[in-house]
């Protein structure tokens, strides 16, 4: 569907949040359409990319999970390192994590650039029960801090695609500053290399 | 905190990380601490204001060098050998996912007070001063030799067994000149002094071999690459590693105090608790200062400019090899330089090193033939520090501990002794040509 002047792109997204707010079930749920009760930890949901179309673009999202790494605060500066994005999340039952996310706000305000996307979203909605933030709460913070809100939940898929669609509507089009200009060392596929003869030997 | 590990692994230096990562990965429980509140111990990047605390105190940079977080200056400045040992681990370990990296524009090398393009291309070695005519055909024919050369091939070793003739008996039977032979050893082999010359020339042969492939690996004008934001995004890469496969990081532990029993080791204290483990404690030199020896002194200097260095073809990252004999010394000194363009610095900013291993008391002194290289600088700071290395392998009293980074400008040795540590730990060698590195290769971004 790719049309005349669509643009490509990529844009680097980092999850932030307390232990168990869901970040790596928000991310299954995106790239993989799947949900587990029990999710265990974030292998293998670490580093993920999954490619979405909005109208004039489509969008190469690499997924950056915490890697468990925020536990002890000792993330280290690579991981906000050119993000384009941050979504930070919190369980809607769980009023330390609100806290917490609040805090991580504050961080990236800190850390980040400053033209980096902040996106705040209240997980867990399905549990309708053992609410204890209402939407009001996260909304109002939300707005004070310029960031683009959303209440979700992984297990229903409540949101979920539409905060990703959200945040790549937003992205800033034709940004080349956040764009790394450097090699990327990988593996086999589109094989460049070649033994060139040798400098004697020819 | 009070659980028992498999392995606990203090400080966040390059090569604790990259053991943390491949214990990790192996599915060891690891725990990983550092005193710091960063990454990297000795081999982070310092931000401007961390750089002015360090070497300064509390003074505050001035505001002609640029913001402070547009700086990411190394504490241990090297290049990574395009084909080398780290970027086998790298993809071995996947690890290249997380960072991006620039080709280094030139290798050069001091001859007579004047320095030299190391030729990374035919016309280039055509061209170059460095040999006369004839000497250039004689050093040809070594070159194809060391080309051709396959230790499972008999048939490729002309008669010679280099695993017995030395270094000068190769390069004699060739008919090398002086000049040509401390060229190839000191700028293609990397050897830092001369005892090379009586040792079996079979490592010499591999790492002219390592030069060569490195060099044609991405085409660039020098063998080497260097990753973006600086050489502390190495260390981090590999904690992310390690946390992906479970590993626990914990910053900001104050003493971690290895607890004995016995005399083997078994636990790590930090603000009053203990953590346990059962097979090995690694880390950094700092972190036990009664099992390690001073085996040496490093002394540098890092500056800050506003221009490249001069007669490198406006090179935004380069290396100067500065051999030993072209100094009166005993071993070499290396010139190292990179630039905004690598997210090290502020924009118009260039970082240059000049280290090597000491051998008088002063630094100024010492370093004055690489600093005289650079031109002028915007600022300059002078710094020496110990190498030290462990009594022992760890076998008996499960500390296993890491030698403190050389004065080389490349990593082959920093990976040696990652792997060494390795195998001492897990009775295994880490087979890198596991992933066949010819089916590597580099895409821009
Ligand atoms: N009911 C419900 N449970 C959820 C939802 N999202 C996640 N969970 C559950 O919450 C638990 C934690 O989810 P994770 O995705 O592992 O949370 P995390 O933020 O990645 O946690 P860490 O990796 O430990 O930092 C798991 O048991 C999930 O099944 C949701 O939307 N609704
Ligand atoms: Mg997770």
């Amino acid at each position: 569907m790719a049309t005349l002047g669509t643009s490509h792109m990529q844009a680097k997204l980092v999850l932030l949040g307390d232990m168990g707010a869901g970040k790596s079930s928000l991310v299954l749920r995106f790239v993989k359409g799947q949900f587990f009760d029990y999710q265990e930890s974030t292998i293998g949901a670490a580093f993920l990319t999954q490619t979405v179309a909005v109208n004039d673009a489509t969008i190469k999202f690499e997924i950056w999970d915490t890697a468990g790494q925020e536990r002890y605060h000792s993330l280290a500066p690579m991981y906000y390192r050119g993000a384009a994005a941050a979504i930070v999340v919190y369980d809607v039952t769980n009023v330390d994590s609100f806290t917490r996310a609040k805090n991580w706000v504050r961080e990236l305000q800190r850390q980040g650039n400053p033209s980096l996307i902040i996106a705040l979203a209240g997980n867990k909605v399905d549990l309708v029960a053992k609410r204890k933030i209402q939407i009001e709460e996260g909304q109002a913070y939300a707005e004070e801090n310029g960031l683009f809100f959303m209440e979700t939940s992984a297990k229903t898929a409540h949101n979920v695609n539409e905060l990703f669609y959200e945040i790549a509507r937003k992205l800033p089009r034709a940004n080349p500053a956040a764009q790394p200009t450097g090699i990327v060392l990988n593996q086999g596929a589109n094989d460049r290399y070649q033994r060139r003869g040798s400098a004697c030997c020819a | 905190m009070d659980e028992v590990y498999d392995v606990i692994v203090l400080g966040t230096g390059l090569k604790e990380c990259i053991i943390s990562g491949l214990l990790s990965v192996d599915g060891l429980k690891v725990l990983h601490m550092d005193r710091n509140d960063y990454y990297g111990g000795e081999s982070a990047s310092l931000t401007l204001n961390q750089l002015w605390q360090k070497f300064h105190g509390t003074e505050k940079p001035p505001a002609a060098l640029g913001s402070n977080r547009d700086y990411n200056v190394d504490m241990i400045p090297k290049f990574m050998m395009a084909n080398g040992q780290l970027v086998r681990v790298l993809i071995h370990t996947d690890v290249t996912k997380y960072l991006s990296f620039k080709a280094v524009d030139g290798s050069y090398v001091l001859k007579q007070n004047k320095i030299y393009k190391v030729p990374a291309t035919d016309v280039e070695a055509l061209k170059s001063p460095l040999m006369g005519m004839f000497e250039k055909r004689r050093a040809r024919k070594f070159f194809c030799f060391v080309q051709d050369y396959d230790e499972a091939d008999p048939k490729s070793h002309e008669g010679l067994d280099v695993t017995k003739t030395t270094s000068r008996e190769l390069f004699a039977k060739y008919g090398l000149e002086e000049n040509t032979i401390e060229f190839i050893g000191h700028a293609l082999a990397l050897h830092r002094d001369n005892s090379f010359l009586d040792e079996p020339a079979l490592d010499t042969v591999k790492r002219i071999k390592l030069y060569a492939e490195s060099l044609a690996r991405f085409g660039g004008g020098s063998p080497y690459i260097y990753p973006l934001y600086g050489l502390g995004e190495l260390p981090q890469a590999f904690a992310r590693l390690s946390a992906v496969y479970g590993g626990t990081y914990m910053l900001s532990k104050p003493e971690c105090k290895v607890e004995f029993e016995n005399g083997v080791a078994v636990g790590v204290t930090s603000q009053g608790e203990t953590a346990k483990f059962t097979k090995a404690v690694v880390g950094d030199p700092s972190y036990f200062t009664e099992k390690v020896k001073v085996v040496g002194k490093v002394v540098r200097a890092i500056a800050i400019m506003s221009h490249p260095i001069p007669n490198t073809s406006d090179s935004h990252s380069v290396q100067i090899i500065l051999p030993q004999k072209q100094l009166n010394r005993k071993s070499d000194m290396y010139v190292f330089c990179c630039s905004y363009t690598h997210n090290v610095a502020a924009k118009g900013k260039y970082i240059a090193f000049v280290s090597t291993e000491s051998e008088m008391d002063d630094p100024m002194k010492e370093l004055q033939p690489g600093v005289n290289l650079l031109g002028p600088v915007d600022t300059i700071f002078y710094d020496s520090f110990l190498r030290y290395e462990p009594i022992a392998d760890g076998s008996q009293d499960k500390c296993f501990i890491s030698k403190s980074y050389d004065p080389t400008t490349h990593f082959e040795t920093t990976v040696h002794d990652v792997l060494d540590l390795y195998t001492r730990i897990t009775g295994k060698e880490l087979d890198l040509s596991e992933k066949d590195l010819s089916a590597a290769s580099a895409a821009d971004e």
